[in-house]
């Protein structure tokens, strides 16, 4: 009964924002909402490595990058049918994610971070530099997912993928999966100790999270219809994917959501002044967020809640009563 | 036979370069070492650096190495200002979260920068930049030679200081030992502003000495800050005379590679000795293991 009870609320949600385009019909505001969505679903991503497992990627655009380039790749120069590029852009994530994560799980804390920063680069630097492949700087057109001037089919479709980045969170923390990585990104020593396969973990999460990207990555670029490596595997990419999240709340099921829109909303209200320099309010935001809300969001308000549960419960004197009194 | 001609080529533009990645790397070495601050805003402050001098050259005519004069005592200050404010916040808090509060204190100088001067590419240029000096079949440009001469001027000049002066002790006592140093009577907290001050001082004066050679754009420092980890990285973690030898081994490394990879997988091959040594020497090529 409590476990149907549990799952109510986030499937009415998931109806809520599927239903959107049924009566919001003004195009500028379906893709503010787009892009809102792409950024849940790839902060959501982020968040089951960087937040859940703790490894703090800085070069998840690797994983963007290859699913909007197998697509565009395979449309151009093969004639394939979109779906099946980003199908296949989704299966190619597993092996570069496994490779990626054979190097970097080998190391910790910043050089972790300096790893995946400096691997994500040099595949920036190879798609610049494999010119009879991606064209290079030129960047290549992406076919369209769905014909029709309506803007609606493109939501749909990344409110899905988005809807199951956070499904499969929300699942991931009601899971053992959830506890082993929250295990090892508390003390990886310790959970090693007591059989947690980390490095296995960590790849699962790894895995995941970089399928979701791929997805998301090949949904933008059809949805761009333009692709170039600054576009989609340059490193500002992988810092609004982890900064999504950790402005939302690391660790928690919707923090990459509320994180995206917060910052979808705000770089939309700058737009006009800031110009070229639309991620400074990311920066700022980033900046503002470790110094005075390092849990994020989300994070600092469910603290705050369960506090106030934990007090509650010491006031009506039911569990904590008597150590209260005692203290 | 192409390629053996490049070679001594190659090989003084890397040297001459490695002149100026030196003191980056020191730069940031200095800050890790003394401070063990991960600051990922390296390359950011190199930036500015380099605008400092763009600005001073078009609007005021002074000659780009003259303005290190300038250029290296603003952002020394701004380096302090900048650690007073807000990395002194996070001195005491996990790498992680100093890592993403400079990861965003980049990303707001950065973007400050494409604001103020737009994402276009500029350039200064000198009298002497299209000079060039010929030695045998090795041609140079007397912008890079000056570059380099300055640069190492300074990298010899900070070693000196960190050695042989009060403040220089003082700072690597607090680099050995923060609470030891504290208990002999240093201000450690003046020591670290100072510290954090001279390294970004030493990524202006970079700036300065790339800015006649070299491209300005906003997000010029990107690259040499991801850069600057690898030379602190192949130099041994926190040794500022190692991560100028880094600096030398990385300009040289590229330098010859293009050869083999071509002008565009140039920074790559940086990236690619940055893993590997990572993986296979962590304590760097000229350190030993730290405890």
């Amino acid at each position: 009964m409590s476990r149907v009870r549990e799952i109510v609320p986030p499937l009415l949600l998931a109806v809520i924002v599927l239903s959107v385009p049924l009566f919001l019909k003004n195009p500028y505001w379906l893709n503010v909402l787009i892009l809102v969505l792409v950024w849940t679903a790839l902060g959501s991503a982020w968040n089951i490595v960087g937040g859940y497992a703790g490894q703090l990627s800085l070069g998840h655009s690797a994983f963007f990058g290859l699913g909007a380039y197998t697509l565009a790749i395979t449309a151009t120069h093969l004639g394939w049918n979109p779906w099946l590029g980003i199908a296949l852009g989704m299966v190619l994530a597993v092996p570069l994610s496994l490779f990626i994560g054979s190097i970097t799980f080998r190391l910790r804390g910043p050089y972790f971070v300096l790893g995946t920063l400096a691997i994500a680069e040099v595949l920036r630097l190879v798609a610049l530099a494999w010119r009879s492949v991606t064209n290079g700087a030129v960047g290549i057109m992406v076919p369209f997912l769905f014909q029709g001037v309506s803007r609606a089919p493109y939501y749909w479709f990344i409110a899905v993928v988005a809807i199951v980045a956070v499904g499969i969170t929300w699942w991931i923390e009601r899971h053992k999966v959830g506890y082993y990585l929250t295990a090892i990104r508390e003390d990886q020593e310790t959970a090693e100790s007591i059989g947690i396969n980390t490095t296995g973990y960590k790849n699962l999460a790894l895995v995941i999270s970089a399928v979701l990207a791929a997805a998301t990555g090949a949904f933008y670029a059809s949805y761009l219809s333009y692709i170039e490596p600054d576009i989609v595997l340059s490193e500002p990419v992988s810092l609004q994917m982890a900064i999504v999240a950790i402005i939302g709340g690391r660790g928690t099921v919707f923090g990459p959501a509320v994180g995206a829109t917060l910052l979808v909303f705000a770089s939309e209200l700058f737009r006009a002044q800031f110009k070229q320099a639309h991620l400074l309010i990311y920066g700022l935001l980033l900046m503002a967020a470790i110094l005075f809300l390092p849990g994020g969001v989300l994070g600092t308000l469910q603290q705050r809640l369960k506090a106030r549960r934990a007090a509650r419960a010491a006031l009506t004197g039911s569990t904590f009563g008597v150590r209260k009194e005692a203290s | 036979m192409e390629l053996l001609a490049q070679l001594p080529q190659n090989l003084v533009s890397g040297l001459l370069l490695g002149g100026m990645y030196a003191l980056i790397g020191a730069g940031l070495a200095l800050v890790y070492g003394v401070m063990d601050i991960v600051n990922m805003a390296h390359g950011a402050f190199l930036m500015v650096g380099m605008y400092t001098t763009y600005l001073l050259v078009t609007h005021l005519g002074i000659d780009p190495y003259v303005g290190i004069l300038i250029t290296a005592p603003v952002l020394f200050l701004m380096g302090m200002l900048i650690q007073r404010l807000v990395i002194h916040r996070v001195a005491t808090a996990s790498h992680m979260n100093q890592i993403l509060l400079t990861v965003g204190l980049s990303m707001v100088l950065v973007n400050t920068a494409q604001l103020l001067f737009t994402a276009d590419y500029r350039q200064v240029r000198t009298s002497y930049a299209e000079t060039v000096i010929r030695i045998g079949g090795v041609a140079m440009n007397l912008a890079y030679i000056i570059s380099f001469a300055v640069a190492v001027a300074i990298t010899v000049a900070l070693y000196w200081y960190l050695m042989k002066s009060e403040f220089g002790r003082a700072l690597r006592a607090t680099a050995q030992d923060l609470h030891a140093a504290q208990l002999m009577g240093i201000d450690v907290q003046r020591v670290q502003m100072t510290a954090f001050g001279l390294g970004m001082a030493l990524a202006g004066a970079a700036g300065a000495l790339l800015t006649p050679v070299y491209y300005l754009y906003p997000t010029v420092g990107e690259n040499f800050g991801l850069k600057a980890f690898t030379m602190v990285v192949l130099g041994g973690m926190g040794s500022v005379v190692g991560a100028a030898l880094g600096g030398v081994t990385l300009a040289l490394a590229e330098s010859m590679g293009q050869i083999f990879v071509g002008h565009e997988l140039k920074d790559a091959i940086g990236f690619i000795v940055f893993v590997l040594v990572l993986l296979l020497r962590p304590q760097g090529l000229f350190g030993r293991a730290r405890a």
